[in-house]
């Protein structure tokens, strides 16, 4: 494994800075109440999510952007940007009809679409751009009573379930992003695991930007009911290109009675090149809660992609017992920025919540920690334990930890720890002793260095994540 | 096996070593003394290659290759390893991955296929018990919380897996007591053939009861003075180096 990774490390810039030449369904560029019915009509969208839209586009107008991140964010136009990008054969009904050029992107992707997915017990949803192209396994899922689709397919076949759950987490009003995702948004995966029902397979969604000029506005939905269990990944990547491109996603995520929800993502957008031009530009809102007792929800996220990151995943604990984790690993390179984080609101008695972030920061970029933890009065026995770590390669880069508690129960216990490192030059002559070369010896002491919170990926996501980070981080050093 | 011919070499501007000359061929073993600030440990240094050192001057050949011409990692390919007088700890980082790493960037080095995964568990137990070394260690971070005398069994542990054919032991007695003195002895001199050679740098004679020297050197101001027989450290023992240093700067 370490072999497959140098091998690599040697060898790759950005590996997924390809472009597909597929047939794309573009809408022009602009934002106006009538693009947002464009978009509802092509979807051919019920009335009343036409009806959110229009409201979640209405409040948009009177919002602005947020500027209290450590971004230094370029303006942003929105009438720049299309709103909708399609790939032009639509809604396939097996393999066979996909677009073959659509297949050969996901498989160069490492995304396996075809049967053999089987053997590594993954569904996929993948959404190119803004469609969901093919959900694997749901008849195998469907089986379990599992809902494993598209947010489209969801919206048309089970409306009481999108309406019941859609934005009780996020609301459309919730911060310029949330709202601007509400109206506009184009597709996503929706998941439901019924009563009691443990998912079998790791569920997936690959997202992937391929148009140009077009921004990726994705919802996901999972609605995990009691005394269930769901392990949810994530994967993002898109091609390399010159201006920017933007990418605001909406995650809820509601988990009921005794039920347990594992969320993973390696995000790895298109971070820009050495000398900081172009980039996604990632600014998105995860949100679960932990809506009955003992439920339980876990955020795990590596982030090496992006030009810009701007990411809470956060968790309300409002049943008693119910616990939230959140385990991040955030590298930044060359000119890229992240301002990320999570926050736990605990409401519920005995809620228990931990944070592990872990920074790695690189030439020029900018990388901080973003933290609340809030007691409310009726959460007694609340525990939180924090630990933010920066890892420094370099002296032009920055690190950054904003923690925020907010106790308001003096039964609770919140316990807050950090520290900043950097890797020695010791260090790196030690391992060149050993015939390990600085490269290597960087992403030896770098997955290391995360290696707690890559050990909370899923077996296939943690090999790839390991790659990932030491090709971000590929000449930092030396 | 290793020629170092008149080397210069300065940190931060700093000249230590001033036209230092040594010969070593296989089978040997040299042990290198002197008192504190001679340059010792800069000769180890600027013959793993450490950045922190500039050579100015003369030339260091290994098995016929010009050393000053490769990197670091180059040179431990070649089969040079150095046994740290202070062994950085490496957080986060198991033994068993930093060792197997080590191993196959060496085989790769060699144009080798990578280690596979029973040969190197065999070879992992092989060695730890040459050196008798505690399962626990392998499987913590490289050398983190270890004990100095841990750290420096560790090192021996590290030359066991390499193999080298040059080991360099960079003050290895320091910080050990006797018994841990003993095992670390015992393990280089189990490792010891015709084939390969060792340079030990000591300030005591203490070490070279156990690692027996075919040579003796007394590095002084950068240069090697005098050169003897194992005898030469049981002299210097017992009447320390400010003999030599009148010897040489009455010259």
């Amino acid at each position: 494994m370490a072999e497959d990774i140098l091998h690599e490390v040697t060898q790759t810039d950005y590996k997924y800075g390809f472009t597909t030449d597929i047939e794309t369904d573009i809408i022009p560029v602009g934002l106006n109440e009538d693009v947002v019915r464009l978009i509802s009509a092509k979807k051919k969208e019920p009335e009343w999510m036409l009806e959110y839209r229009l409201k979640a586009y209405r409040h948009w107008t009177t919002m602005k952007m947020p500027e209290w991140a450590h971004l230094k964010i370029p303006e942003i136009d929105y009438q720049s940007i299309s709103y909708y990008a399609a790939p032009r054969k639509n809604a396939p009904k097996s393999l066979d009809e996909v677009d073959p050029e659509l297949l050969n992107t996901f498989n160069k992707l490492g995304i396996p679409l075809e049967e053999q997915m089987a053997l590594s017990g993954i569904a996929v949803d993948a959404v190119m751009d803004s469609v969901s192209v093919k959900t694997t396994f749901k008849e195998t899922l469907a089986e379990k009573g599992i809902i494993f689709c598209s947010f489209s397919e969801a919206v048309e076949h089970h409306p009481d379930l999108i309406q019941k759950y859609m934005s009780s987490v996020v609301p459309v009003t919730d911060n310029f992003f949330a709202a601007l995702n509400s109206a506009v948004f184009s597709d996503g995966s929706f998941v439901y695991i019924p009563k009691g029902v443990r998912c079998p397979m790791e569920l997936s969604t690959y997202f992937r930007i391929n148009a140009v000029n077009t921004g990726q506005f994705e919802r996901t939905l999972i609605v995990a009911d009691e005394d269930s269990y769901v392990s949810y990944l994530e994967g993002c990547t898109a091609p390399t290109r010159d201006e920017n491109q933007l990418h605001a996603a909406i995650v809820e995520i509601v988990v009921h009675k005794n039920a347990e929800v594992k969320y993973s993502t390696v995000q790895n957008w298109y971070p820009g090149d050495k000398d900081g031009r172009g980039g996604v530009y990632n600014f998105v809102t995860k949100r679960g809660i932990c809506k009955g007792e003992n439920s339980k929800l876990s955020w795990t996220q590596v982030e090496t992609g992006s030009a810009i990151t701007w990411k809470y995943p956060s968790c309300i604990l409002q049943g008693d017992n119910s616990s939230a984790e959140f385990y991040s690993v955030a590298v930044t390179n060359h000119h890229q920025q992240a301002d990320t984080g999570t926050k736990m609101i605990h409401l519920g008695k005995n809620t228990r919540s931990h944070i592990l972030s872990k920074g790695i920061s690189a030439g020029l970029s900018n990388n901080s920690y973003r933290g609340l933890v809030r007691v409310n009065p009726k959460a007694d026995n609340a525990r939180n334990f924090s630990q933010c770590d920066s890892l420094l390669l370099g002296d032009k880069c920055g690190a950054h930890t904003f923690p925020y508690m907010e106790v308001n129960n003096e039964t609770a216990i919140v316990e807050h720890e950090a520290t900043t490192s950097k890797i020695s030059e010791d260090q790196i002559f030690y391992c060149n002793q050993r015939g390990i070369s600085t490269e290597d010896a960087v992403g030896l002491i770098v997955n290391g260095y995360a290696k707690e919170v890559l050990n909370k990926l899923p077996m296939e996501f943690a090999v790839e994540a390991q790659k990932l980070l030491q090709i971000t981080l590929e000449g930092s050093v030396g | 096996m290793l020629e170092i011919k008149d080397i210069h070499a300065n940190i931060n501007g700093k000249e230590i070593l001033k036209g230092l000359i040594l010969k070593v061929n296989p089978g040997e073993i040299h042990a290198i003394m002197g008192p504190n600030g001679a340059g010792k440990s800069t000769l180890a240094s600027v013959l793993t290659g450490n950045p922190a050192f500039e050579v100015t001057h003369g030339s260091i050949s290994f098995h016929g290759k010009d050393m000053l011409e490769l990197s670091p990692e180059q040179r431990a390919n070649e089969g040079i390893f150095l046994s740290f007088q202070y062994p950085v700890e490496i957080p986060g980082v198991s033994m068993v991955n930093f060792m197997r790493t080590a191993i196959n960037e060496q085989r790769k080095y060699r144009q080798l296929e990578p280690i596979s995964a029973t040969d190197f568990l065999r070879l992992m137990r092989e060695k730890k018990e040459l050196v008798e070394m505690d399962n626990k260690l392998t499987n913590r971070s490289v050398n983190e919380g270890f004990s100095g005398g841990e750290k420096k069994r560790n090192e021996i542990f590290q030359m066991a897996m390499l193999d080298p054919d040059l080991s360099i032991l960079d003050e290895t007695d320091s910080g050990l007591d006797i018994d841990a003195l003993r095992i670390v002895a015992n393990g280089v001199n189990k490792l010891k053939t015709d084939k390969n050679a060792t340079i030990v740098i000591t300030h005591y004679q203490r070490l070279l009861d156990y690692i027996v020297p075919d040579f003796v050197h007394v590095l002084y101001d950068g240069r090697i003075v005098k050169t003897g027989d194992k005898n030469l450290a049981l002299e210097l023992e017992e009447k320390g180096y400010d003999w030599i240093k009148k010897e040489v700067d009455g010259e």
